[in-house]
């Protein structure tokens, strides 16, 4: 009996997946982490610098951003916005959608909420896994989002990817074991200015960033939890104790 | 104070009411965990009223709004993410608990005479309940909203004659638009909460007049002592307030669990897609109904064939269709002269444990994409839902039964 109804509560339970990415590839995985104040920050760096161009986060505001990962309001107006742009206002960019329809094939999305949309781990992976591909209009194609229209913005952090497993590339050996290498790797002649590691770390905390925006309240949602959880164990004590004595009499 | 009360009860009878209901409303002394889940699904029919009315406050009923209003909740409003997080996490634990709930109903045969309009009123407020969430779903105008919509308003499409016409009318417009939106809101926030208010008012005071089930299926009233007062029951209040508040603890410690740490609760209580506003050029890859639908979402798509004249899209609605109908005429399916399982035949005992784990399933189905393998899952699954029905009248009559114990077994 027990048994039987230990089954039936678990089963309903829903059971905990995640959607896989679409196009099968793996995703390399991370914890993003919203209390490393200085990622984020560098994080909104590269976002204003590389991606608000084309795309807004049109569901948050600049002072929040500011406050939240510990940017002052000078600094915050002066480095990371427009002239014309105040501090309590939505982070709209100025991209005319019709026209970025024409220039893109789509319209840039807003990214207020693309790692609750997409995943943490899709976005990182994404963001690192642009490849030379000539067939594509902007030269680039991408190993989590297949033609997708969006241009290789970070090429001169990240430089040239080739796909050493396409047909058409040449093929890179392993100078030690003399193995075929199969994978994404950059092209020694077409660097950009950051190493792999740099830049998997510079898309570390621009993925942290946009996690960051997705979800502002994340840290306080969970700091608050444990207090009500730890509120709701002190109301249980107090309960079944109280159950207990006025149950004395039940036989 | 005593005076006052004379006051009052001279023009309305409040104290009586609090003894039929509460302090002389006796109940079996031997209910087990499944007897929280009642007075559970009171609490979060008062959670999602609550925070509704807030979240009403601040949310934008519009096509060009709503989705962005749902954000400035989330970030500009004071602890509006909160009270957004409390209302959908709250959604879907009312259907875990009600869930529970009917399964108590179906483990002891609380639906059998003279308790038959005690689960109509409850299959009524599942019903309601079921569009509530159908409708509030479409409110924070995400992808899955709108796709989600798109879906089940176009099974209306399947009906012969009228069909075509009859979705142009729910939907007030040819796709879903803002004008969808705006009825919705105004059904979700003002018109199904009232009828399910109403529904439960019926559901306790039908179940008030005929009084409480308990775990072994006995009549409690057969044996009173020289009061009246029948030995095996013991006054709701204070004996079951306060052990129902243990199982407030309980189930609040889980529920909140969710809503600080698990939200989302990965993609199954707020989809991943909904955090992307409605775009109606744009359709997701796999539309999925929220878990709480995924039952019969699975019974509608398992009809993959054509019945004669009936084409597979309205035998996927009448089948759906049905799945939740047999369950209003359960009381009279079920001929067993015992009402609780614990004396009932193997065929019964069986067949609910085979029915929990077979509506568990068809709900898991409910949310994956429809593959061949899945597809025939969900077939046999059905074919089972409808058996346990259809054959109750035939193997609750002809199974040997246990003999009932005169009065409740601790």
């Amino acid at each position: 009996m027990k048994k039987a109804i230990i089954t039936f509560v678990l089963s309903l339970l829903p059971v905990l997946a995640l959607a896989a990415g679409g196009s099968g590839y793996p995703l390399d995985h991370i914890e993003t982490d919203h209390s490393d104040k200085a990622s984020l920050q560098r994080g909104a760096k590269q976002f204003m610098a590389y991606c608000a161009g084309c795309h807004a986060t049109q569901f948050q505001r600049f002072e929040r951003v500011a406050d939240d990962i510990g940017i002052p309001h000078d600094l915050m107006m002066k480095n990371l916005m427009s002239k014309d742009s105040k501090i309590g206002n939505l982070m709209f960019n100025n991209m005319d959608e019709k026209e970025a329809k024409v220039w893109f094939g789509a319209t840039p999305p807003d990214l207020t909420m693309v790692t609750r949309v997409r995943g943490e781990d899709w976005l990182y992976t994404y963001l690192r896994t642009f490849y030379e591909d000539n067939k594509r209009p902007w030269g680039v194609n991408n190993k989590v989002f297949p033609d997708v229209g969006m241009p290789h913005v970070l090429m001169e952090l990240q430089g040239v990817q080739i796909d050493n497993c396409g047909d058409t590339s040449p093929t890179a050996v392993d100078p030690l074991t003399g193995e075929k290498v199969c994978g994404l790797t950059v092209d020694p002649k077409r660097k950009g200015s950051m190493e792999p590691k740099q830049f998997d770390q510079a898309m570390y905390d621009l993925t942290n960033f946009l996690s960051y925006s997705a979800e502002p309240m994340k840290l306080e949602r969970q700091s608050l939890g444990i207090y009500v959880l730890l509120f709701i164990v002190l109301l249980f004590i107090v309960t079944l104790l109280l159950k207990r004595e006025y149950w004395k009499d039940v036989h | 104070m005593s005076k006052f009360m004379g006051w009052v009860n001279e023009r309305m009878s409040v104290t009586r009411v609090w003894e039929d209901h509460l302090s002389k409303y006796y109940a079996p002394k031997n209910f087990n965990f499944w007897y929280f889940f009642g007075s559970l699904a009171m609490l979060v029919l008062v959670n999602q009223l609550l925070t509704g009315i807030w979240l009403t406050m601040s949310y934008t009923p519009s096509a060009e709004a709503a989705f962005a209003s749902v954000e400035y909740i989330m970030r500009d409003v004071e602890y509006g993410w909160l009270i957004r997080y409390m209302h959908s996490t709250g959604a879907s634990f009312f259907f875990i608990v009600v869930y529970l709930h009917m399964f108590r109903g179906l483990l002891y045969g609380s639906y059998k005479a003279p308790r038959e309009l005690v689960w109509i009123f409850g299959m009524a407020i599942y019903l309601a309940l079921m569009a509530e969430a159908f409708m509030g779903y479409l409110l924070p105008w995400g992808q899955m909203s709108y796709w989600g919509a798109q879906v089940i308003i176009s099974l209306f499409g399947a009906i012969p004659v009228i069909g075509p016409d009859l979705q142009q009318w729910i939907r007030g417009d040819f796709l879903i638009s803002g004008i969808t939106l705006n009825r919705f809101f105004a059904l979700h926030v003002v018109a199904l909460p009232i009828v399910i208010l109403g529904l439960v008012l019926l559901h306790i005071i039908a179940l008030h007049e005929v009084g409480s089930n308990n775990p072994d299926g006995v009549d409690i009233k057969k044996y009173k002592d020289e009061h009246g007062v029948p030995l095996d029951g013991i006054p709701f209040h204070p004996y079951y307030t306060v052990k129902d508040l243990v199982g407030v603890a309980v189930f609040l410690f889980v529920f909140c669990s969710v809503i600080f740490f698990l939200p989302e609760m990965g993609g199954y209580f707020i989809e991943h897609a909904n955090f992307e506003q409605a775009n109606a050029l744009k359709t997701p890859a796999h539309i999925a109904p929220v878990w709480y639908m995924g039952a019969f979402y699975s019974i509608l798509r398992a009809i993959t064939f054509d019945i004669g004249p009936i084409n597979s899209k309205l035998g996927g609605l009448i089948a759906m269709g049905s799945a939740i109908a047999i369950l209003f005429v359960l009381p009279w399916l079920d001929r067993s002269p015992v009402r609780s399982w614990r004396y009932k035949g193997m065929f019964s005992k069986v067949g609910i444990l085979l029915f929990a784990i077979v509506f568990a399933l068809l709900t898991w189905l409910g949310t994956q994409p429809a593959t061949q393998t899945y597809t025939l899952l969900a077939q046999v699954s059905t074919l089972f839902y409808f058996a346990f029905f259809l054959l109750m009248p035939f193997y609750t009559r002809w199974e040997k039964t246990k003999p009932v114990p005169e009065r409740v077994t601790g």
